[in-house]
């Protein structure tokens, strides 16, 4: 082998002919090449397509006119249907399908079959046009100047390397510098725990062993209207879960005359520690808390932390305490930040 | 209270059968038959037949008493209401332990379902087979229903309610073939690895709501056609593949086929 | 005539400014070869048109707004609850504007659609080699437009803010964080401030309608202008070379087809459209961050990367008081990046080991490249694991398995299944191959066995077509890298032997256990063989030939073995 990458190929694929000649397969006539009366009912075919394209055109603007949006059909065994969606999604469909199936028709059964045969040319350029593009490139640099009068050169290159840096630099008020803020949540000492949707304050004793309750700080729905925002409820939202206080086997905190848990009422983050997704999926036999996002599993009976799944840190438990009215309220803020890990987290 | 309850029963059996005996003069021959059934029914005897029945298929795991055993957990103080939610779908009798008790077919009549949930029931209190007025969701808040469906239900059992996975081969089943009595009183007692919605944080006015909306959601119109199983994208991208690339290629190939 | 004479005179206005004439006469009837495989790239970019033009009808009604409004329209389990701007205007488009549903379900399945014609379009580009010279910067632009369109599918995916599009905003939220150093700038600047603000929805439309659009319709200009340029690969077969194009001319054939298969492709899209429910975000709720639905999946396309979010190990790690996320850093931005510069690269990266520097207009076929081929099963096998750990929970329910083992499978599969698939896979190419060879040597196999005069039973063999043939050899051979020399003849070092000693093994490696394909002389024997079997079996002859009336050869089990001799070399 001379060359590396020269293949030993002595037989050229195709060129089976001794002559070297191209020949092609054998053209076997279609019906329709030699029979009139074929070739007449494939344009009556044809023809019949587009003609029942047009009539699906004018049957959706009848059902556009005609069906009111909420107007619902039954299909047998798919459920019930929105009969405008249907009937305009169906029309509409099969009149651009009949279109492309005639034309299809058309060009398979009428128009010539003959395979035809172009050479192909290498695509680089000849030699002589490449040394000819190299001059007048050459001519080019000397005529500009470019190669021998370094100083513009570099201070072009200079002044064009910069030149972006205004249009990265006028992105700076995209947002605000993050600060504390994802470090903090509403949640301070005595903040009443509510239930989420409703709003009502919670006694432990509405909470029965097994029991489970979506709850958020009684200050979130002033915040949430202050702010024209979701972002304090994307921080906030907390999980109260009971269960036997003997089934504890650990918590992130509290002493025995100051403890995190209430009579085991234990209330946690319900923002995942894996990317942030609202994590709700509580078994309460095994105490197991699930994200339905990546599967993250939490043992809230030994502190929450990870049994399974991709998260690395553990739930952020919040201490509750009883208010003088009988109320759950924060005994204290989040001991650490809540959702998911960041870099200035540490 | 379960020893007042206890002396009740007997005045109540006399108490019934002269209510029977009233009806029975009133309605006539036509209505004989179900009337001396109900009869047969005080809640006594309920009791009693519940105990037997219960002896016969559920004691060998719960115990004569209900006292629970090595695989089964107690029953004292489960109440009706977890008794009638396990039997009328078909969770009990277990037919082997696993994961999770399987929905299947149920075994027991409304009848022997009432009779051992009286039974159990008589152990100790617990939650009640929810009255037909307490699942009348009728004039429930459809709306607050979804957004505490959301808040509460979705995460294990899926946007329409068509049940999801759990760790460790549990799962959330399909809420869609529950009837309202079986969805409340899953809320109230929490079967199985199913957290406990208290009549305190989720009141019934709350619970009638949610099964308004599960309820909706189930007989609502599938507004853009078939659901594809109502389990969102991994179907929809399943559907997509195999019926819209297989149209699409199908048509490719025909396009390329030779006509003869 | 007359038909002819009025676009005569309209084409010499245009040709008298645009010298359209002279484009007309070499381009009207360019020859494009015809086969379904080729059609794939089309229904690519019919589908896109389609996404297009329905989404210039939804920006009509979309309000792109994270402002909060109270409800109150036709879907009335939603009446009175406060949600985006952005939400209920997608309601009122599915549910008052009419044929808006229609609009929305074309617009997501047809992005479904565009996203899953790119992908096998760009299977059929790398399993048969189309990748390779002079088309590698043509599959650069596809592995762009395919990048694009992950990131166009999710921009839109997550517009409607609706619970899922929230869902997949927040998971992005926390794969922006994982980034060390700048990670949390970089979520504040994007969300305006805490996530989620009331500014990205906002901010994605923009990017969602002009800026990647326009640079998807850019990179499809410039791909289709190169694939004119370049005039499209053809597979081998009777009468094609490396050097001709065989097929039918652009006009009228080609624009009778690729015009047809759009409106097929377009009436498929809207008929599915009407038929089946995409998205129907009235079921899943406005976004509220405290929300959440099982089975909160991405759209298929990116359900590799979820299921990689999945699979992955939780590790973190924190030093000096900073944290790095691997279990989302490495799954949410390393692997995508890696692989999709893998991608790219990738046709340079063959040349160099193939050191094949020849332009190729004939399709490989695949068990003729079979690295090649178990390289790309092997990526599809590492794709679908993923793909499958993205859908865990859903198997996991539908199945009644349980999701702790099938992402136990994920983790340990994707590092057992993907070498296994590719071993199988060249295992069967190069079988394939031989099984050519054979046939190329001793005739195709016909099943009827005859017996010889002698009392022997054979099988009758019949010669290959003469397309069968052109198949067949459309092989080529190459001799991989030369092992580099240590000292040249003068005696000097060489300082690069180590890399091209590398290269070099890497190259053996590529075409080892090749089935080299006959050479002439070898064919020209079995030729030989053949007349002389059929010389000396006249009467055998006679009676074959009634039964393979095309003719026939007769295949002595004997010489067999001798003519396998020489082929081992």
């Amino acid at each position: 082998m001379s060359e590396q990458n020269t293949p030993d190929v002595e037989i050229e694929a195709g060129a089976v002919e001794p002559d070297g000649d191209i020949v092609l397969p054998d053209h076997h006539p279609r019906r329709t090449d030699f029979d009139p009366r074929a070739a007449k009912r494939a344009e009556r075919q044809v023809s019949i397509m587009f003609t029942l394209s047009a009539v699906f055109t004018v049957a959706f603007v009848v059902a556009y006119v005609m069906i009111p949006t909420d107007a619902t059909f039954p299909v047998p065994f798919f459920g019930t249907w929105s009969a405008s969606n249907t009937a305009l999604g169906v029309t509409f469909g099969l009149a651009a399908f009949f279109i492309g199936a005639g034309i299809m028709q058309w060009a398979k059964k009428l128009m010539n079959d003959k395979e035809v045969v172009a050479m192909r040319h290498s695509l680089a350029s000849p030699e002589e046009s490449r040394e000819e593009a190299i001059a007048v490139f050459q001519e080019g640099v000397d005529d500009s100047g470019f190669a021998t009068r370094r100083i513009l050169r570099r201070s072009l290159l200079g002044a064009v390397a910069l030149f972006p840096i205004p249009l990265i630099v006028i992105l700076r008020d995209l947002g605000p510098l993050p600060g504390n803020k994802m470090f903090i949540t509403s949640w301070v000492p005595g903040m009443r725990i509510v239930l989420d949707v409703t709003g009502a304050p919670i006694r432990p004793a509405d909470i029965p062993v097994g029991g489970i309750v979506s709850a958020m700080p009684a200050v979130l729905p002033a915040i949430q209207k202050a702010e024209g925002n979701l972002n304090a409820r994307a921080k906030d939202v907390v999980l109260l879960v009971r269960m036997n206080p003997d089934e504890i086997r650990s918590q992130q905190g509290g002493t025995d005359d100051e403890p995190w848990d209430y009579e085991g009422v234990l209330c946690f983050s319900k923002i995942c520690t894996h990317v942030g997704c609202p994590i709700a999926l509580y078994e309460q036999r095994t105490h197991h808390l699930l994200c339905p996002c990546h599967q993250s599993t939490f043992d809230l009976a030994d502190s929450g932390n990870v049994v399974f799944g991709p998260a690395a840190r553990e739930l952020p438990q919040l201490p509750i305490k009883l208010d003088d009215e009988g109320y759950l309220v924060a005994r204290d803020s989040f001991q650490q930040p809540v959702g998911p890990s960041f870099w200035e987290r540490g | 209270m379960r020893r007042r309850h206890r002396a009740a029963a007997p005045i109540l059996v006399l108490l019934t059968l002269a209510l029977i005996g009233v009806l029975y003069a009133a309605v006539g021959s036509a209505a004989s038959a179900q009337a001396s059934n109900e009869g047969a029914t005080t809640n006594a005897e309920l009791i009693k037949q519940g105990q037997q029945l219960f002896a016969e298929g559920c004691s060998s795991c719960h115990g004569l008493g209900a006292q629970g055993g090595p695989e089964a957990p107690t029953l004292v103080g489960v109440g009706s209401a977890a008794v009638d939610f396990q039997i009328s779908t078909g969770r009990m009798p277990l037919a082997a332990p696993n994961a999770q008790a399987p929905q299947k077919k149920v075994i027991y009549t409304d009848e022997e379902t009432a009779a051992i949930a009286a039974f159990v029931a008589s152990l100790a209190p617990g939650p009640q087979i929810p009255t037909d007025e307490e699942i009348n969701y009728e004039d429930a808040d459809l709306v607050e229903g979804g957004e505490l469906f959301r808040t509460n239900c979705s995460q294990c059992h899926n946007f329409t309610g068509a049940g999801g996975a759990l760790s460790n081969g549990a799962y959330a089943p399909d809420l869609r073939d529950a009837t309202p009595r079986q969805i409340y009183e899953a809320m109230l007692t929490g079967p199985e690895n199913m957290p406990v919605f208290s009549n305190e944080t989720l009141t019934p006015e709350n619970k009638q709501a949610i099964i308004k909306y599960i309820q909706n959601m189930d007989e609502q119109a599938s507004y853009g056609g078939w659901a594809i199983g109502s389990l969102g994208p991994v179907n929809e991208g399943a559907f997509i593949w195999i019926i819209g690339i297989g149209l699409l290629i199908g048509a490719a190939v025909w396009i390329g086929a030779r006509v003869r | 005539m007359s038909v002819m004479n009025k676009l005569g005179h309209q084409a010499e206005f245009l040709d008298d400014r645009l010298t359209v004439a002279n484009w007309g006469k070499r381009n009207l009837r360019k020859v494009f070869p015809e086969h379904w495989t080729f059609m794939f790239g089309e229904m690519a970019l019919y589908s896109f048109i389609i996404v297009l033009l329905s989404g210039i009808y939804l920006t009509l009604w979309f309000k792109p707004s994270m402002t909060e409004v109270v409800y109150n329209g036709t879907y009335t389990p939603l009446n009175g609850i406060e949600m985006s701007e952005a939400y209920k205007s997608t309601l009122d488009i599915s549910f008052d504007v009419r044929g808006g549903l229609l609009m929305r379900q074309v617009h997501h399945w047809g992005a479904m659609l565009f996203i899953a014609s790119m992908t096998i379009h760009m299977m059929r580009v790398f399993f048969t080699g189309a990748f390779r010279k002079p088309r590698e910067i043509n599959w650069t632009i596809g592995v762009l437009l395919l990048t694009m369109g992950f990131v166009e599918g999710f921009a839109g995916y997550s517009l409607p803010d609706d619970l899922l599009s929230g869902t997949g905003l927040r998971i992005a939220e926390g794969i922006m964080l994982s980034i060390p150093v700048v990670g949390t700038y970089i979520s504040f600047f994007a969300f305006g401030g805490e996530f989620p603000g009331d500014e990205f929805i906002s901010r994605l439309y923009g990017i969602h309608i002009l800026l990647i659009p326009g640079i998807i319709l850019g990179l499809i200009t410039a791909h289709m202008l190169i694939v004119w340029y370049q005039k499209h690969t053809q597979y081998p077969g009777k009468g094609k070379t490396n050097d001709n194009v065989v097929g039918y001319p652009f006009m009228p054939v080609y624009m009778a087809k690729a015009g047809g298969f759009f409106f097929i492709v377009f009436g498929i899209t809207v008929f599915l459209s009407g038929v089946a429910t995409i998205n129907p975000i009235w079921a899943y709720g406005p976004y509220v961050p405290d929300q959440i639905t099982a089975g909160s999946q991405p759209d298929w396309y990116m359900g590799w990367l979820e299921g990689a979010l999945r699979a992955m190990p939780n590790w973190e790690t924190t030093l000096w008081g900073h944290t790095i996320s691997w279990n989302v850093l490495i799954p949410g931005a390393v692997v995508l990046g890696v692989i999709i510069n893998l991608m790219l690269i990738y046709p340079w990266l063959e040349a160099k080991v193939t050191g094949d520097k020849r332009e190729h207009h004939l399709l490989d076929r695949p068990r003729n490249a079979p690295t090649r081929t178990g390289i790309g099963v092997m990526s599809l096998t590492f794709y679908m694991m993923l793909l499958i750990g993205g859908g865990n929970d859903i198997i996991a329910s539908q199945f009644n398995l349980s999701i702790n083992a099938i992402t136990w499978a994920i983790r340990i599969g994707i590092f057992i299944l993907p070498p296994i698939s590719f071993v199988i896979t060249k295992r069967i190419c190069l079988s394939l191959q031989r099984r050519d060879r054979d046939k190329l040597l001793h005739g195709r196999e016909t099943g009827s066995i005859m017996r010889l005069p002698e009392g022997a039973f054979v099988e009758v063999h019949a010669p290959l077509s003469d397309n069968e043939k052109a198949v067949i050899l459309s092989k080529t051979d190459i001799t991989p890298l030369p092992w580099p020399e240590k000292v040249d003849e003068n005696g000097v070092k060489d300082p690069q032997y180590k890399k091209d000693h590398r290269w070099a093994r890497l190259s053996h490696w590529f075409f080892s256990d090749n089935v080299p394909k006959p050479t002439a002389a070898e064919l020209a024997e079995a030729e030989a063989h053949i007349r002389h079997s059929a010389a000396e079996g006249a009467p055998v002859i006679a009676h074959r030939e009634q039964l393979e009336p095309e003719g026939g050869v007769l295949h002595d089990p004997s010489a067999v073995e001798a003519e396998k001799e020489p082929v081992t070399k």
